[in-house]
C-alpha cells in the first residue's frame, strides 16, 4: 500500500478534530457528577485544584490530586481509557522527553539509584562534564516524577473541566467571573467558526481527491496548499465582514450582555465545601510547603 | 406617524475600489406594503438590503427610514440608532453570517438582550420565537450541527425574538430543500397576514408571485429596470428576458422536445 499522501492525511485530521469536538460535547451532557454542577464553582474549584498542583513539592500530594481526578472522571461517566489517553498520550512524547535528562548524574546529581556506565576517569564533551560513574540519581527520579506528576494532574483537571462543560456554558461561566465580555464574545466565535472553517477545508481537500488520478509532485501540491490558504483567508475575511454587519444588524453597540441560566444548587455548596476542606487539610497538614 | 418606511432618493452606491453596486435609485416604500427586489445574482439585492438596514451608506444620493435621514453619523446616535434596529430586521443569505454565537438559545436572545430588554421578557421572547418555529429541541445545539434547514429557521427565530416591523429578507429560500423552502414561504405569509413591512430580496419568480403587491425588478446594470404589480411585471417576458429572469431552455412536455421561454423554477413542465 503506497505512502499516505498529504492530502488523505490532512482529511483524516479534519474529519478526526471534528470528531473529537462532538465527543468532547457528548460527554458534557452526560449525567454524571461534575457535568451536574454549576460551571462558576466548577472553574474557581478546578483552579484552586490547579493552583495546588503548581505550588506543591509533594509527590504524595500530586497523587492525591491525581487520584481525585481518576475518581472524579469516574463518577461523571468519562470512559477511563479516552481519559486516560487525553492526558498520558502526549506526556511521554512532550514532557518525558524534557525530563529524562534530569533523571542522570550529568544533570542532577546524587545518590546513585542505577549505575549505567562506569569511564577510567570523569571527561569533558564540549560544555558538557561527565563524571566517571553514569548513573540515575534519586534525586533525578524524584524529580522528574514531580514534574511529570504536576504536568499530568494539571492536564488531568484541565482535560476533565472541559470534557464536563459544554463550551458554551464555559463561556457563560466566564462571562459570570467578570472575564472581560468582549474577549469571551471572540473566544465563542472563535470557536464557533473553526468548524466552519474545517468543513470548508474538507470540501476543498475532497473536491481535490476527486479530481486527483495517481500521483502528483511536491511542488504541484505545495502550489496548490497555498492557493488553497489564500482562498480560506480571503473566505475567513469576507465573512468576518458579513458577521460584523449582522452584529450590528442585530443591535450590536460594542457592549455585550449575555444570558445566563446558572443555579448554584446543593450539589455545588457541597462540591466547594468538599475542594476547601480537601486542600485546606492538605495545607494544614503541610502538602503545600 | 408617517407612513413612509423607507424613501429613497437618487441614490448611487459602489464599494470600495469602484466595483459596481446601485446607480440612481427612487423608490418609497410604506408601512404594511410587501415588496419584492428581484434580479439575478450580482445585480446589486443584497447590497440594496444592506442599505436600507444601515449597514452600507449611500455614495450618492438620500435614504430616510420613518421620516430621518439614514446616515452613518445618525446611526453613532444610540437612541436613534436602538429605535432603528427594534424596528427593522434582516434576515441574511447566509445564515452562517447571521449565527455567531455558541448556541441556538444565545442567539435566539441575542437581539432583545442588546435591546436592553428585561431577562425574564428575553427569556419569554426566545422561548416562544422557538415554539413558534417548532425547534425548541435545538435549543442547546450548536450552529455547526445544524443542517441549512434549521440554520435558516434559527436565524428566522432571531429575529421573530426582537418582532420587528419591517423584515428585510435577502432570498429567504436559497439553498433550501424543497419542503423547507414551502415552510420559509408559509411563514412569509403569515408575517404579511400580521401587517408587517416585508422586503424581499429574490431571484425566484414563482415565490415572488405569492408573497409580493409590489416588485421592483434590478438589472444587470445595477440600476431599476421596472416596477409595478407582480402580476403585470411577471407577464412582460421582454422585461424578464432583458433582466436575465427568463431564458429559453429545451424541455420535454410529454413526447416531443421543444424550445420554448419561461421563467426560471416553472412547476408546470417536467
Amino acid at each position: 500500500m503506497s505512502r499516505k499522501n498529504f492530502v488523505s492525511k490532512t482529511l483524516a485530521g479534519l474529519t478526526e478534530a471534528i470528531k473529537q469536538a462532538v465527543f468532547a460535547e457528548r460527554y458534557a451532557r452526560l449525567p454524571g457528577l461534575l457535568q451536574g454542577l454549576d460551571p462558576r464553582g466548577k472553574i474557581i474549584t478546578f483552579l484552586a485544584l490547579l493552583i495546588a498542583t503548581a505550588i506543591t513539592r509533594h509527590l504524595a500530594v500530586m497523587a492525591l490530586i491525581y487520584l481525585l481526578t481518576v475518581i472524579l472522571a469516574a463518577a461523571s461517566r468519562i470512559p477511563m481509557l479516552f481519559f486516560m489517553k487525553r492526558v498520558w498520550l502526549f506526556i511521554p512524547l512532550f514532557t518525558g522527553a524534557i525530563a529524562l535528562p534530569a533523571i542522570f548524574n550529568v544533570v542532577t546529581p546524587g545518590q546513585p539509584l542505577i549505575t549505567l556506565i562506569t569511564f577510567s576517569a570523569p571527561f569533558s564533551w564540549g560544555p558538557l562534564h561527565f563524571p566517571a560513574t553514569i548513573a540515575i540519581t534519586q534525586q533525578g527520579v524524584h524529580g522528574a516524577a514531580i514534574f511529570i506528576l504536576r504536568v499530568a494532574t494539571s492536564v488531568s483537571l484541565s482535560v476533565l473541566l472541559v470534557l464536563t462543560t459544554q463550551w458554551s456554558r464555559l463561556l457563560q461561566a466566564l462571562t459570570a467571573l467578570r472575564f472581560p465580555k468582549v474577549a469571551i464574545l471572540i473566544f465563542g466565535m472563535t470557536y464557533r467558526y473553526i468548524f466552519l472553517f474545517i468543513k470548508v477545508a474538507e470540501e476543498m481537500f475532497l473536491a481535490r481527491t476527486s479530481r486527483t488520478v495517481g500521483p502528483t509532485d511536491t511542488r504541484e501540491q505545495q502550489n496548490w496548499l497555498s492557493s488553497r490558504l489564500g482562498f480560506l483567508l480571503t473566505r475567513s475575511y469576507n465573512l468576518s465582514n458579513d458577521v460584523y454587519l449582522a452584529m450590528l444588524s442585530r443591535g450590536w453597540t460594542g457592549n455585550a450582555r449575555f444570558l445566563d441560566d446558572f443555579r448554584f444548587t446543593w450539589q455545588d455548596t457541597v462540591w466547594v465545601v468538599f475542594t476547601i476542606t480537601f486542600l485546606g487539610t492538605i495545607f494544614f497538614l503541610g502538602g503545600m510547603q | 406617524m408617517s407612513d413612509t418606511i423607507f424613501k429613497v432618493s437618487g441614490m448611487s452606491y459602489s464599494y470600495p475600489g469602484g466595483l459596481s453596486g446601485l446607480y440612481d435609485m427612487d423608490f418609497r416604500i410604506g408601512r404594511g406594503e410587501n415588496i419584492v427586489f428581484l434580479g439575478v445574482n450580482g445585480s446589486g439585492k443584497s447590497t440594496l438590503l444592506k442599505l436600507l438596514d444601515g449597514l452600507y451608506f449611500p455614495k450618492q444620493g438620500t435614504i430616510e427610514a420613518f421620516g430621518e435621514p439614514l446616515t452613518e453619523k445618525r446611526l453613532q446616535d444610540e437612541s436613534f440608532a436602538f429605535a432603528f434596529r427594534r424596528r427593522v430586521g434582516f434576515l441574511f443569505q447566509d445564515p452562517d453570517s447571521q449565527l455567531f454565537l455558541p448556541t441556538v438559545w444565545q442567539e435566539v436572545a441575542f437581539s432583545p438582550l442588546q435591546m436592553g430588554l428585561a431577562r425574564e421578557e428575553v427569556e419569554e421572547r426566545a422561548a416562544s420565537a422557538l415554539a413558534v418555529l417548532g425547534i425548541e429541541k435545538l435549543k442547546d445545539r450548536v450552529p455547526y450541527q445544524l443542517s441549512e434547514g434549521e440554520k435558516k429557521k434559527v436565524a428566522l427565530a432571531s429575529l421573530l425574538a426582537l418582532d420587528p416591523e419591517v423584515w428585510l429578507l435577502d432570498e429567504p429560500t436559497a439553498n433550501l430543500d424543497p419542503r423547507t423552502q414551502d415552510w420559509v414561504i408559509e411563514f412569509i405569509l403569515s408575517l404579511k397576514e400580521k401587517g408587517k413591512t416585508l422586503i424581499v430580496a429574490i431571484h425566484e419568480l414563482e415565490v415572488a408571485k405569492v408573497i409580493a403587491d409590489q416588485a421592483y425588478i434590478l438589472g444587470e446594470d445595477h440600476r431599476l429596470a421596472a416596477a409595478g404589480k407582480p402580476q403585470e411585471i411577471l407577464q412582460d417576458e421582454e422585461l424578464l428576458l432583458r433582466a436575465n429572469l427568463m431564458h429559453r431552455r429545451r424541455h420535454l412536455h410529454t413526447d416531443p422536445v421543444r424550445t420554448h421561454r419561461h421563467p426560471h423554477r416553472d412547476p408546470g413542465h417536467a
